[in-house]
């Protein structure tokens, strides 16, 4: 693994070979490691280690970016070489700020990184998993997967990772961080489960568990009816929640809102969804993942969203900040200041919010409740293929899958197949009856969120598939 | 490089390993877009890296490092050996590779002019150029454009001799106009939609695609949106243009057919499929008039399905994927040959880099052209009542490959056999086998494009590749219009 002391070494080399008037050099990688399952039994098992480095160079106001994975001396000029040619045929970009000291990017620029705000990430016995320990999770899981007479597919993966910056202004910082992962699809000939989890820590993470609920789910879900589409009350787990909500996140972005993009275009301040919505962004919230600072080493902030169904703000990079400041928006769009959610120079998207917490509400309810109160319902264990299909109105599309049932009379009633939905996330967040207490939660569609299971009126399936 | 790979076979065969491949990459890539007359990104990026594939005690393991000095090449070999040994703990039954020839050969992408020797100042020109057009039409609040390069040179050695130096080239271009209005946010995109058309070829695919040329008329379009009435809903006869339905091919042809979906390998993250190995020469998977291949070979054109041969040295081949509307082939590998009674891989596998195992991955999948001269225009004026739909906007299909619902840019009504109005938001929706029997026309060759899909995502950790699709435009009777906005 790369560390810090290496990488301010590489970067001194860069810095020594640059003619620009500035350089900023981003670091990122580490190892990585997955078994793969399937047919109860491991089908692949890879492991990697890459670390790249990436230059970007600055003349009278030109950048450009270059990326490499050789370390060398050669490959560091090359490397330099590459993004000096490149920046230095751009068009003048008037909106280029000079790059962020330490004191601009928040912080003293020589604390270590996590600070004492964000909670360490860095957990050595998810560092150290074997192979063997891999291969122990999965014979577990393959063990319930046997105990049911199902077939169980899934993966299990490790990683330590690094995120650094360093630029000419003197600004550097360094993350590191743990990562383990295991999901679990359990199938039975007519019907299958699935559970997902993943966490800094391993010791977060049981596999027996995972399995015996994504098995629970397949022998539950067996020999399902076809019920019509049409609208009903749904029981999103997070999961499904994460993967359809994650899709309007890109919208919360200064640069959407320029771009004429977001469908928050004229709607911020405005009461948007139902009144038990309220939504941060918080990368130093316990329950999260990641990296705390953006593309340019600016330290993230706890941004406030949404308020009780109110669009509060969006986030900004530093130079859409300033652009928004300018612009013929700047009196609509609420608080306007660099958040620390930009993507790294040159881009075209600006930033987005990446570490979305739902806030608890004051009487959350259990699955179980929710599932107790609901006179006719689905309860969606997950969603695939979601797709915006209209972006104002943020209108998806996708399928249910891996868990799929009807809820009558207070009960699950068994398995149904699956649906195809067509809904408004304008309107599905009007809609949220009630809410669990929100966990961290992954998805396959969305990145990793904290965030409840939600119970919502009206939800619009729209065709049923044939399983 | 081929010294590298042979400091890996050989730890490989020392630790116990009955069979071994070796991979070492280098790739480059320059990407540029501009956004709304400015320079959005621009970037060089290279990345090199070797990669051992190893079998132990009948099961596999992977290891991949971008240190390319003896002592690092080694350790990830006998890393390689040593995840298989745990793999061998959680196991049924061996691997069984097909056997295949071992290859000694240098195949390259033919092209006429390499993409990076053509200067950075060309390309932003030639972007800044497109996007005044595009800006040029009143309504229009977004211009994006892009231009992509790649080229993937590697050496892949065996256990068994195979000795393969392959060097790919591709070429992508596109760009975008949006025009916002009211509660509306209208787009069409040129010459198809999330990033344009992609080809192995040089810089030639630049000129032959009359980027410039089709500019103003795209932002034209996309105002013109706004004014449009609503797609009607209903079951209606549509023509889908070429890149619509190469992306309908690749959704529900392309995926279902990979055998290791079929066979359970994919069940957790991308899905299994419908076509299970009991179909195979039975089921009627669509009309009589449906000829679909997948075609590595270069004669098949310069499809991003294209190469001489696969990341497991094997031969670029087409395989009859739709023989006459019979379901007649899968994608297959050395290791799931077998499993449909084969004794030859397909020739499939093939993996993102240096650091990603080979997967099944489709090749060109295309649907032969109509045998008949037929132009779209004949097409159109063939139909009394139908929908046209163009360029893809968005995409979604189950995880067995049934259910699918397509939405494009641009909608036309046709009645008796003429376009009398543009029509907003068009979608349709379908079951896949249901839909591929309805096919009655298909527009003949001179209305063929081999389409690139760029972004094809697969595997878990998961990888994107690059795959080709030829289709010409085609009509499908009685399919489900507008139920995405259905209220």
């Amino acid at each position: 693994m790369l560390t810090k002391e290496q990488a301010g070494d590489v970067f001194d080399r860069i810095k020594r070979l640059s003619t620009g008037d500035e350089v900023e050099v981003l670091f990122s990688g580490g190892r990585f490691a997955l078994t793969r399952f399937a047919n109860n039994t491991i089908h692949q098992n890879v492991a990697e280690e890459n670390h790249v480095v990436s230059v970007r160079s600055v003349f009278s106001g030109r950048t450009a970016r270059a990326f490499t994975n050789k370390f060398d001396e050669e490959s560091l000029r090359q490397v330099v070489r590459s993004a000096e040619s490149l920046a230095k045929v751009q068009h003048p970009d008037a909106d280029l700020l000079p790059m962020p000291d330490a004191r601009s990017a928040g912080g003293t620029g020589e604390s270590p990184v996590p600070t004492p705000s964000v909670p360490s990430r860095y957990f050595q016995q998810t560092a150290g998993i074997t192979p063997e320990e891999r291969a122990e999770g999965v014979k577990k899981i393959v063990g319930v997967a046997e105990q049911h007479k199902l077939t169980t597919a899934g993966v299990y993966s490790s990683a330590e990772s690094i995120d650094g910056i360093f630029n000419s202004r003197g600004l550097s910082r360094w993350h590191t961080q743990t990562s383990a992962e295991i999901s679990i699809t359990m199938l039975g000939g007519d019907s299958s489960g699935w559970q997902k989890a993943n966490s800094p820590d391993v010791a977060d993470l049981d596999p027996l568990r995972l399995a015996e609920v994504a098995a629970q789910k397949a022998l539950d879900s067996a020999r399902p009816r076809e019920i019509p589409a049409g609208k009903y009350t749904v029981i999103l787990e997070p999961a499904a929640v994460l993967d359809i909500v994650g899709f309007m996140f890109w919208d919360y972005a200064g640069m959407a809102i320029l771009d004429q993009r977001s469908f928050l275009s004229g709607r911020i301040g405005t009461k948007l969804f139902g009144e038990n919505i309220t939504i941060w962004d918080d990368a130093a919230h316990p329950l999260q993942a990641g990296c705390p600072f953006d593309g340019e080493g600016v330290r993230r902030q706890k941004v406030s969203l949404v308020e009780n169904g109110i669009v509060e703000r969006v986030v900004y990079a530093r130079a859409t900040a300033q652009r928004m400041k300018r612009s013929e928006h700047k009196d609509k769009v609420g608080p306007i200041e660099a958040t620390g959610h930009g993507f790294a120079l040159p881009n075209e998207m600006g930033e987005m919010p990446q570490n979305i917490v739902f806030a608890p509400v004051g009487d959350p309810k259990t699955i179980e409740q929710m599932i107790a109160s609901t006179e006719r319902g689905v309860l969606v264990t997950r969603l695939w293929y979601i797709r915006e299909v209209e972006p104002f109105e943020k209108m998806l599309t996708g399928m249910t899958r891996d868990g799929t049932f009807y809820v009558e009379n207070g009960r699950v009633q068994g398995g149904v197949r699956n649906f195809r939905f067509n809904e408004s996330l304008i309107h599905m967040l009007s809609n949220v009856e009630s809410m669990s207490v929100p966990a961290r939660s992954c998805g396959e569609e969305s990145f990793d969120m904290v965030v409840p299971a939600m119970k919502v009126k009206d939800f619009n399936f729209t065709e049923v598939t044939k399983f | 490089m081929k010294h590298v790979a042979h400091w890996a076979l050989n730890v490989a065969a020392l630790r116990g390993a009955s069979y071994a491949d070796v991979r070492v990459v280098a790739q480059r890539s320059r990407a540029l877009t501009t956004k709304s007359g400015k320079v959005g990104s621009a970037s060089d990026a290279e990345s090199v890296g070797m990669s051992v594939r190893a079998i132990v005690g009948g099961a596999w393991g992977f290891a991949a490092s971008a240190e390319l000095g003896r002592g690092a090449v080694e350790a990830t070999a006998a890393q390689a050996v040593e995840i298989a040994r745990a793999s061998a703990r959680v196991k049924r039954e061996d691997v069984r590779l097909a056997p295949e020839k071992a290859a000694v050969a240098e195949w390259n992408t033919p092209y006429k002019i390499d993409p990076f020797t053509v200067s950075v100042e060309q390309n932003i020109e030639l972007l800044l150029k497109i996007d005044a057009e595009l800006r040029s039409v009143a309504g229009i609040t977004l211009a994006e454009t892009n231009l992509n390069f790649n080229r993937e040179e590697q050496w892949f050695v065996s256990s068994e001799g195979a000795d393969i130096h392959q060097t790919k080239l591709s070429t992508g271009a596109g760009y975008a106009a949006y025009a916002f209005a009211g509660n509306e946010i209208q787009k069409r995109s040129y010459p198809n939609s999330y990033g344009g058309q992609w080809q192995n070829k040089g810089y030639e695919l630049i000129e032959e695609l009359k980027l410039v040329e089709n500019a103003r008329r795209i932002g034209e379009e996309a105002v013109a949106l706004h004014g449009a009435d609503q797609c009607p809903e209903g079951k209606f006869d549509i023509i889908l243009d070429s890149s619509q339905l190469g992306l309908q091919i690749h959704e529900s042809v392309g995926h279902p057919i990979e055998l290791d979906r079929v066979l359970g390998m994919e069940a957790n993250f991308a899905g299994t499929s419908f076509l299970t190995i009991d179909k195979l020469r039975k089921l009627r998977y669509g009309s009589e008039m449906v000829n679909v291949v997948a075609d590595a070979r270069q004669e098949h054109g310069p499809g991003l399905g294209s190469f001489g041969f696969d990341d497991e040295g094997v031969a670029a081949q087409c395989t009859p994927i739709i023989s006459n509307g019979l379901f007649t082939g899968y994608l297959s590998s050395r290791e799931t040959a077998h499993t449909i009674g084969e004794n030859r891989s397909g020739g499939t596998l093939r993996a993102e880099g240096w650091n990603r195992l080979p997967m099944i991955r489709m090749t060109n999948v295309s649907l032969l052209p109509g045998e008949k001269p037929l132009s779209l225009e004949q097409l159109i004026a063939g139909t009394d009542h139908g929908i046209l739909l163009q360029t893809n906007r968005s995409w979604s299909i189950d995880d067995k490959r049934y259910n699918f619902q397509f939405g494009c840019e641009i909608g036309w009504e046709i009645k008796g056999g003429k376009r009398v109005r543009m029509v907003k938001n068009p979608s349709y929706s379908g079951i896949t086998t249901e839909f591929w029997n309805s096919l009655d026309a298909i527009c003949s060759r001179d209305e063929w494009t081999l389409w690139g899909t760029p972004n094809c995502g697969k595997g878990q950790p998961q990888q994107v590749m690059g795959t080709g699709h030829g289709a010409a435009p085609s009509r499908f009777r009685g399919i489900k219009v507008g139920t995405a906005f259905k209220s």
